[in-house]
C-alpha cells in the first residue's frame, strides 16, 4: 500500500485489495465516477470489479497543458479505456506495459500507483498471468 | 416550398495564423466579402447571429460594420457555434421573421493543443489533473478501437491526412498550403498512437459568414442561390462514446453524427447516394474515415478500400473535404463548421477553381462534430 494520499477522495475504496467506485443510476447504468451535486442523490455507489479487459488505449507523449499537474521532467504515459464485464467502461492509466504490449480485448487488473512524490492514483495494468 | 431558405452570400478570410488581426476583425472582414457576394448592403441584413469560442461577442463588430440597428444574437455553443448561427439564421427566415439573415463564425486561438477546464464540462479536477482530459486523446482512443474491429490500417490514416495537404495546396483560404508525401506523414512523430502529428489539424484562426435569404428575396435579387436543404444539430444520445468521458456505457449506444445525419436526409428527402461532394469533420485523419460512416456514406471497414482507389478524392464517386479540410485549414472553433458550408457553396456554384468537382455537383453536405459530443450536418442544393 502507497502512504501518498489519494488524488482525489472517493474514486476508490479504502480496503486491502482496493477498487474502483462507480455509482448506479436508477435505470441500472453505472458511470464512473460517482457524480456531485444534486446528482450524487439519484445513484447509488457500488465498488467495481478489479478485473476487465482492454477496449481502447494510446500514449501521451506530449506533455499536456494546464490543468495537467504530473511530476516534472513529463514522463511519458500510457492511457485506456478498460470494460469491466457488466458493469462500465472506465478510463484509466494503464501502467507496467509498453504500447507494443497492448492489445484490444487484452485482460487487466486495477491498480493503485504513484501519481507524484505525494499522490496517488488508480490504473490498470496487464493481468498477471498466474 | 414558402418556407424554402438560401445562402446567397458567401465570405471568408483566410485560415491559419494572421498575425496583427483579431478574431473578430477577421469576422468582420468576412462579413464584407458575403455582403458583397450577395451583391446587398449591410443594412439590407435584418438578423444576425454570430459567435466565437475564444475571440469575443460577435455582436460588436456592428461598430465597424455600421449602427443599423439590427438584432444580432451572440452565439456560443463551442464547436457548434456556426451551425447554431446558421440554424437559427435559417429558422428565422423559414419562420417568416425576416428575408435576410446573416450567420458569422470567427475564432482566433493560440498555438498548442486546447485545454480545456474540467468544471466547464461538469468535470472533476483529477481528471485534468491527471493528464486525461484531451481531446486528442479521445479522437486517438476512438480510431484505435475502429483500427482493431474494422481493419483500418495506418496507411489508411496517412492517405487521408495526404489528401487534404493536396486538395489544401489548391485552395485559396486553407492554412497548409504545401503537400506533405506519406511516408512524411507516417513518420512523423507520435502525438497519440496511433495519430502522428501531421494527422491532427492544429487550434487556428479564421472567419467565415453566410448571407442568407427567403426565396422571395432570391428572385427580388436575382442572386447566384443555394438552397439549404436541411439542417439538423443534435446532442449526444444515451450510451454513446464522446469526447472527455471518464466512462462509458457497456451497453453502447448511438452517435450525435448518426442522429443528427439520419435527420437532415429525411428533412431533405434525400440519401447519402444523392450526395455529390461532402466536407466531414476531419480533427485528425481517424476522425474523417469513422464519420464516412457515421454519416451513411460507407460501411465500417469499407473505407480501407475508399482511400486505396481515392473514391473520396476531387474527381473520385464522392469527395471528401475538398478545401483541405480541418487538417489543412485548421480549427477556429467558431469558424470551422461554417468554412464547411462556405466549401460547399462555392462547389454548387461552381466556383472551385483548381479544386472544383467536375460535372456540376448538386448536393454537398457538411457535417461539423465538437465537445462535448454534439454534431451538426446541413445539406445544400443546387
Amino acid at each position: 500500500m502507497s502512504a501518498r494520499a489519494p488524488i482525489a477522495p472517493g474514486l476508490w475504496t479504502d480496503e486491502a485489495e482496493p477498487r474502483l467506485i462507480g455509482a448506479r443510476r436508477a435505470d441500472g447504468e453505472i458511470v464512473f465516477p460517482v457524480p456531485g451535486g444534486d446528482a450524487a442523490a439519484l445513484v447509488e455507489p457500488v465498488a467495481l470489479s478489479r478485473k476487465g479487459t482492454l477496449w481502447s488505449w494510446t500514449t501521451q507523449g506530449f506533455e499536456p497543458k494546464e490543468p495537467y499537474s504530473g511530476p516534472q521532467p513529463f514522463q511519458p504515459f500510457l492511457i485506456g479505456y478498460v470494460e469491466l464485464p457488466g458493469e462500465v467502461i472506465v478510463e484509466t492509466r494503464i501502467v507496467d506495459a509498453t504500447a507494443a504490449d497492448l492489445v484490444i480485448g487484452m485482460p487487466m487488473e486495477f491498480a493503485v500507483v504513484p501519481f507524484d512524490d505525494a499522490r496517488a492514483t488508480y490504473a490498470f495494468r496487464p493481468e498477471r498471468q498466474p | 416550398m414558402s418556407d424554402d431558405v438560401y445562402i446567397i452570400g458567401a465570405g471568408i478570410h483566410p485560415f491559419g495564423r494572421t498575425d496583427g488581426r483579431s478574431g473578430r476583425d477577421q469576422g468582420v472582414y468576412a462579413v464584407r466579402e458575403a455582403l458583397g457576394d450577395a451583391g446587398i448592403e449591410w443594412r439590407d441584413v435584418e438578423f444576425a447571429y454570430g459567435g466565437s469560442a475564444a475571440a469575443g461577442s460577435a455582436d460588436i463588430m456592428v461598430n465597424e460594420l455600421g449602427l443599423t440597428g439590427v438584432p444580432f444574437i451572440n452565439v456560443a455553443n463551442g464547436c457548434a457555434t456556426g451551425g447554431s448561427a446558421l440554424t437559427a439564421a435559417r429558422n428565422a427566415i423559414a419562420a417568416g421573421a425576416c428575408d435576410i439573415a446573416l450567420a458569422v463564425g470567427f475564432d482566433k486561438h493560440p498555438r498548442g493543443a486546447f485545454n480545456a477546464k474540467p468544471s466547464d464540462y461538469g468535470l472533476p479536477s483529477w481528471y485534468g489533473e491527471t493528464g486525461m482530459m484531451l481531446t486528442t486523446q479521445f479522437f486517438a482512443l476512438k480510431i484505435q478501437r475502429y483500427m482493431a474491429l474494422h481493419g483500418i490500417s495506418r496507411r489508411t490514416l496517412g492517405l487521408v491526412a495526404e489528401k487534404a495537404f493536396r486538395n489544401g495546396t489548391l485552395c485559396d483560404h486553407a492554412w497548409r498550403r504545401s503537400p506533405v508525401d506519406l511516408d512524411t506523414i507516417l513518420n512523423a512523430p507520435m502525438v497519440n498512437d496511433p495519430l502522428t502529428k501531421y494527422m491532427f489539424c492544429s487550434p487556428a484562426e479564421g472567419a467565415v459568414a453566410l448571407v442568407l435569404a427567403s426565396g422571395r428575396k432570391v428572385r427580388e435579387l436575382g442572386a447566384d442561390a443555394v438552397r439549404i436543404a436541411s439542417v439538423a444539430f443534435r446532442t449526444r444520445p444515451e450510451g454513446s462514446f464522446e469526447v472527455f468521458a471518464p466512462s462509458i456505457s457497456v451497453h453502447g449506444g448511438g452517435k450525435p453524427t448518426q442522429i443528427a445525419s439520419k435527420a437532415a436526409f429525411e428533412m431533405a428527402g434525400i440519401g447519402p447516394e444523392d450526395v455529390s461532394v461532402a466536407q466531414l469533420q476531419d480533427t485528425e485523419s481517424g476522425a474523417e474515415i469513422m464519420h464516412m460512416a457515421e454519416n451513411g456514406f460507407c460501411a465500417d471497414g469499407e473505407q480501407e478500400q475508399w482511400l486505396a482507389e481515392g473514391w473520396s478524392e476531387i474527381g473520385g464517386r464522392l469527395p471528401v473535404n475538398t478545401d483541405g479540410g480541418c487538417l489543412a485549414c485548421g480549427e477556429p472553433i467558431g469558424a470551422s463548421g461554417l468554412r464547411q458550408v462556405y466549401e460547399n457553396t462555392v462547389q454548387l456554384r461552381g466556383r472551385g477553381g483548381e479544386r472544383q468537382v467536375p460535372n456540376d455537383p448538386k448536393v454537398g453536405y457538411s457535417h461539423v462534430y465538437g465537445a462535448p459530443g454534439l454534431s451538426a450536418v446541413a445539406i445544400l442544393e443546387r
